[in-house]
């Protein structure tokens, strides 16, 4: 564009005006918008499914929420494997050599065993056999805790998550700790207890939702309400309600290639990170947009902006 | 609106008929406020 | 009226510049320019006011606490108006993003005014995701669990902790509606400091005099 058109565009306006009552406008706006909002919400409400909780899942899906608390034991469940910001199990996801997760640090340690298991066993008064499992989990060094925790692990994931078809073998206390655990989330203690780890004020659930996630009830619920990220489920919402629809672009990366392929591709594996930075990236497209050529350029191409000013170019014979 | 919500599901394109709602009436709403006449567009008062 | 101290004077400098750029007849002007004639300059306007809606259910929820709506019927009530008020702005916003592309109204040295507008989309995107993370229902737990993901790969996650509900909370009611009331009070400035962009092809004739 020429300067000279720039000046003329930028100056005041020196040509034809109209009466024009911004402070109408805007009160009119802000009355419909209420009444248009009040009327959605009288018809259809919102969502509000209800949130689950460990008594919920150890009750409707028992088996589940044991094995899973075994595998918090043997250090075999997704959190105790995930690396940083929570421990340093693995190196966590890259972008091709950068490992920013790595490199900013274990910044919300999390150690399954002691904060899953162990620390919340600890605030209740157990059953006999649970109470002797704890002491002698306590009174035993680590690569003995790793060695029954493991055994346990191995030898119920063979028996489908059914405690009763695992052979007898040294798994220690294990099973009975894993029980204990499970009785006390049927009994509705584990939440608080998860969520508190000894203190009054508590505002953090990392520790809940990463236990929750470990099994696979939590995941089945979601996969029953199209939530899962692999199904655009990042736009939906519970119900029939609307979701985030404006996450599209977001959600869009994560159902072609090569983010799809799975985690055993290098961008299947670490598609979080990459597409984070390719929105990065468009957003700051978004924002500067004016300075790219040939996008910028659309608007003069296909001219959208006879119908918008179509009075005006009439009246002025342009 | 707590029933189970309704899909339509194209290859690997998803979409629930709620957001499809959405989407539509942005498109809808964006042509109308191209074509619909202004009101109030008398002459403005000539001030050249 | 100032002699040379006064020039140098950071509050002179200030009411100088603001009498310049946006007197009060700019910011409350009664007339606008012939052109502006067409729906399509509602939406920045249903924009604001979809966001003024959602500021004072969203104030009135804060007042009641996060799981009031939960058990109360006037407060599923209001977090509906929260909620639809939240489709309707991004709608409009949408739809003005759209006009504003169409129009090229970042012309005329109206570069500022897009880029304000722009963050206010990307602001108001994050701003509506710290909401869903604080519904306290099962949305929100599947939500934070799966966003963690994201936000842990690069290494955000170590700061912005999508699985904390007290950061969370604090977030969407504290600090990212006030960065986005400030952005959007500069974009509506920058707006009305510098006038409604002229059609395309307003200066055809002067130009081809020109030429
Ligand atoms: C919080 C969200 C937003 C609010 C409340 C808002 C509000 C407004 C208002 C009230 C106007 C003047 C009336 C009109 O022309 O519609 C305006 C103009 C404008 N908006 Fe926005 N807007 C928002 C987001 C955006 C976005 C996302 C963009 C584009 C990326 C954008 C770009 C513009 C531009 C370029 C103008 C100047 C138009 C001109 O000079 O004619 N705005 N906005």
């Amino acid at each position: 564009m020429s300067d000279r058109r720039t000046e003329l565009e930028a100056a005041p306006w020196g040509g034809r005006t109209r009466r024009y009552d911004l402070i109408k406008e805007g009160v009119v706006a802000v009355v419909i918008i209420a009444i248009l909002a009040a009327v959605l919400s009288t018809l259809f409400g919102s969502p509000d499914d209800k949130q689950i909780t460990f008594k919920d899942w150890a009750t409707a899906a028992p088996a589940d929420f044991y094995a899973t608390s075994v595998q918090e034991l043997a250090g075999t469940s997704g959190t105790a494997g995930y690396g940083a910001p929570y421990n340093t199990a693995s190196d966590g996801v890259n972008l091709g050599p950068l490992h920013l997760a790595k490199i900013m640090g274990v910044t919300h340690p999390v150690d399954t065993v002691n904060d899953f298991v162990i620390t919340p066993l600890t605030t209740v008064s157990n059953a006999a056999p649970v109470a002797d499992a704890l002491k002698l989990w306590q009174a035993s060094d680590a690569k003995q805790q790793s060695t029954w925790a493991t055994n346990y692990d191995t030898a119920l994931t063979k028996a489908n998550q059914d405690a009763s078809k695992v052979p007898t073998g040294d798994y220690g206390p294990v099973p009975e700790l894993a029980a204990g655990l499970l009785t006390m989330a049927q009994a509705g203690s584990l939440d608080g207890a998860l969520l508190s780890q000894g203190n009054y004020f508590q505002s953090d659930n990392t520790k809940q939702t990463l236990f929750l996630g470990d099994g696979s009830y939590f995941n089945d619920q979601s996969t029953a309400s199209n939530l899962q990220g692999d199904t655009w489920g990042m736009m939906n919402e519970t119900g029939r309600y609307p979701g985030q629809a404006w996450l599209w672009l977001y959600s869009f990366w994560y159902q072609i290639p090569p983010f799809n392929n799975g985690d055993s591709h290098p961008f299947g594996a670490n598609a979080d990170a990459w597409i984070m930075v390719i929105m990065g990236a468009l957003s700051l497209g978004l924002i500067i947009m004016p300075l790219i050529p040939g996008v910028r350029s659309l608007p003069y191409k296909i001219k959208i902006h006879r119908l918008i000013w179509k009075n005006y170019y009439q009246e002025e014979n342009l | 609106m707590n029933l189970k919500a309704v899909y339509i599901h194209i290859g690997w394109f998803q979409m629930s008929i709620t957001n499809l709602v959405v989407v539509l009436s942005m498109l809808l709403v964006f042509g109308l406020a191209l074509v619909l006449p202004f009101p109030g567009n008398k002459k403005g008062k000539g001030q050249k | 009226m100032s002699t040379g101290i006064e020039k140098e004077m950071w509050t002179t400098k200030l009411r100088k510049g603001w009498q310049k750029n946006l007197p009060v007849e700019k910011l409350l002007p009664d007339t606008q320019p012939a052109y502006v004639a067409s729906w399509i300059y509602m939406f920045g306007v249903a924009t604001l006011a979809s966001l003024g809606v959602i500021i004072a259910s969203g104030l009135w929820l804060s007042f009641e606490g996060a799981s009031w709506y939960h058990f109360s019927s006037v407060g599923h009530f209001v977090n509906s108006i929260h909620f639809w008020a939240v489709q309707f702005f991004f709608i409009f916003m949408v739809v003005h993003l759209w006009g504003k592309f169409w129009m090229a109204a970042w012309r005329g040295k109206r570069m500022m005014t897009w880029v304000t507008g722009a963050l206010a989309f990307v602001g108001s995107i994050a701003t509506a995701f710290t909401g869903y993370l604080i519904q306290t229902n099962f949305d929100s737990q599947w939500i934070s669990y799966e966003a963690k993901d994201g936000f842990n790969s690069v290494g955000i996650g170590s700061k912005f902790t999508v699985t904390n509900f007290g950061q969370m909370i604090l977030l969407h009611v504290a600090f990212l509606p006030v960065i986005i009331g400030v952005i959007t009070l500069i974009h509506v400035l920058l707006v009305r400091s510098k006038g409604v962009v002229p059609p395309i092809d307003a200066f055809n004739k002067e130009l081809g005099e020109r030429k």
